[in-house]
């Protein structure tokens, strides 16, 4: 290994918001990296980049359509994404496929939040039938409530499925429901699909389950 | 004298016509996966598939290493195409640190990626082969595989788990006269893949077996979300490497295949094709390839991903593969979700097996190039 590998490696420190050198405020610790010549640089380089035209048309079309009910989280080449309600979720997804004709999803999965009490619940979106929109992959999130203690199926942990708006979930909601707990209304089928039927843990993806030994 | 049994338990009538059969999880005829079939007679009713036996939540383990460190357990999903599940968790790094890729590395991932789609679709091949009951089929692809691994273990050193790509490149260069041994040895295969059309497609016995079982129209491989070779052999044609170019595939002269019959036939039959494509693909990839320079973007050790989320798909065997990464100014990713084309295609699987014999079931299961490992993950 190279000095300069060796510099690199104690940069890592310096990121954090307390600095790890004992008895050094975070300003006095950055001038004695710097006088010790070490590189203090960022990881993501951060390049502003162009608004792509094609996709904040789409955004724009879904935001004045449904005003303040959605929020354009990003724009960027090729993926756009929105996050709605959980009351609205059903509305938009069924503007997003009969007016913006994305047919199908690729994927629904949940982010677990334990620090602000909720799961995002994330889909993937895109399109075969539309020759214009084969590269984009829409991302439509929602957010629902996380209960400290769950109870998959019979808690607050819930939003409306949107099977019959996209048939292609069916199985992607049902993982979705054992892996994080989040009930899908009027999903015809709930039942897990992963797991063993013995399963009596909580739900595995959730950040509070944590790994044997880890 | 009627015996109590109890709440919620029935025993299922002797005189009932409908009768529940078990395939798998240990039967050969399934992979590790269960489908529960109900059958009347000879003909499948209802199927209901089980997946889960080979869950190892990669995923969640995904969320304990850094970057670099979930390399090598993210291919374990699908060995034999281990460079194509790599693929895209690489881009979707490079995206989220910022990563530029030498020229020469893009060429070189895709000749890696192309040669690991040959080294699945004969393994898958000759799985379908033997289930057919055409031994010949699974001797051949078995034996003609070995032809890629051997390029591939000049690549990356290993047989199988290469954990050849990795975020910035590739592992390591290309060994000395890679180039004529494996136009060689691709020259060669093409030669004998035309053999196979011969023995096995032609074959009278294969076409009356998978001929019009299992036909899935565009419009429900469409509404299903269906992936890869099963949407293509229904008439759509998408493909990835050609709708969403990443790295190079854009410079280089490929076809996608289609097909417009949506059997069983045509989905055994698109993916054949492919490998002449793929082959292709690589003699182009070597032509055009930059003939020295550097392979690999060194990185930071222990790199940090901003707080940042990023979704990349390539086009792998089974489909196209996505990666959803999120981050949150941590070495580790705060959650990767793993898209496989696998677990697309399995909802398709009781909506072909309804209405089929019981015997064409091998013939329809194992044409959805479904491998159980990587529906699981």
């Amino acid at each position: 290994m190279s000095s300069e590998d060796k510099k690199d490696g104690s940069t890592d420190i310096t990121d954090e918001k307390q600095s790890d050198v004992v008895g050094l405020s975070k300003d006095d610790a950055k001038k004695y990296y710097e006088e010790k010549g070490i590189d203090l640089s960022p990881d993501v380089p951060t390049k502003p980049k162009p608004i792509p035209q094609f996709e904040k048309s789409m955004a724009d079309k879904i935001s004045s359509k449904f005003a303040d009910k959605v929020h354009v989280d990003y724009i960027r080449a090729d993926r756009i994404r929105v996050v709605a309600k959980r009351e609205d979720i059903v509305d938009v997804a069924k503007y997003i496929r009969d007016d913006l004709r994305y047919d199908h999803a690729e994927s629904v999965t949940g982010v677990d939040y334990p620090d602000s009490k909720e799961i995002e619940v994330v889909y993937h979106l895109g399109s075969y039938t539309d020759e214009k929109l084969a590269r984009q992959v829409l991302t439509l999130a929602t957010r629902v409530p996380r209960e400290e203690i769950p109870n998959p199926g019979s808690d607050s942990s819930r939003t409306p499925s949107l099977r019959d708006v996209f048939y292609s979930v069916e199985f992607h909601e049902r993982e979705c429901f054992e892996m994080f707990g989040v009930y899908f209304e009027g999903h015809p089928d709930n039942r897990r699909l992963l797991l063993p039927e013995d399963w009596a843990d909580i739900p595995p993806f959730r950040k509070d389950f944590k790994i044997k030994g880890r | 004298m009627t015996t109590q049994l109890p709440p919620g338990i029935s025993l299922e009538k002797v005189d009932d016509r409908i009768m529940t059969l078990n395939v798998g999880p240990q039967h050969p005829g399934s992979g590790h996966m269960r489908l529960i079939i109900k059958v009347d007679g000879d003909y499948i009713v209802s199927c209901d598939p089980d997946p889960g036996y080979v869950h190892r939540g990669e995923e969640k383990m995904a969320e304990y290493r850094n970057y670099i460190q979930n390399i090598p357990h993210l291919e374990r999903p699908v060995i034999h195409d281990s460079s194509n599940i790599l693929y895209p968790y690489c881009l979707a790094v490079e995206d989220l640190l910022g990563i530029e890729v030498p020229e020469r590395a893009k060429y070189v991932r895709v000749i890696a990626a192309e040669l690991n789609r040959c080294i699945y679709i004969l393994y898958w091949l000759a799985i379908y082969g033997i289930f057919l009951g055409h031994s010949t089929m699974f001797m051949w692809p078995a034996g003609d595989r070995e032809l890629f691994i051997d390029l591939l273990e000049a690549m990356s050193g290993a047989r199988v788990t290469h954990a050849y790509l990795v975020p910035g490149g590739v592992r390591n260069d290309l060994p000395a006269n890679f180039e004529e041994r494996c136009l060689r040895q691709v020259n060669y295969f093409e030669k004998r893949l035309k053999e196979y059309e011969a023995i096995f497609y032609q074959n009278p016995i294969l076409k009356a077996r998978t001929q019009d079982t299992g036909i899935l129209s565009k419009t429900d491989a469409i509404r299903l979300g269906t992936t890869g070779s099963v949407l293509r052999a229904s008439g759509v044609d998408y493909d990835v490497r050609k709708k969403e170019p990443y790295d190079v595939y854009e410079n280089l002269d490929f076809q996608t295949v289609v097909m417009k019959e949506g059997d069983s036939y045509a989905r055994s039959y698109v993916p054949y094709l492919e490998m002449f494509e793929s082959c292709r693909i690589i003699k182009d990839a070597l032509r055009k390839m930059p003939k020295s320079g550097s392979v690999r973007t060194k990185l930071k050790p222990n790199p940090k991903g901003g707080n940042d989320e990023v979704y990349r798909r390539v086009e792998s065997g089974r489909g196209a593969l996505g990666y959803y990464i999120v981050s949150n100014n941590r070495p580790e990713p705060y959650r990767v979700k793993i898209s496989v084309g696998s677990f697309r295609n399995l909802i398709c699987m009781p909506y072909l097996l309804k209405g089929e014999k019981l015997g064409n079931m091998p013939a329809v299961y194992w044409s959805l190039n479904y491998w159980p490992v990587e529906a699981d993950r």
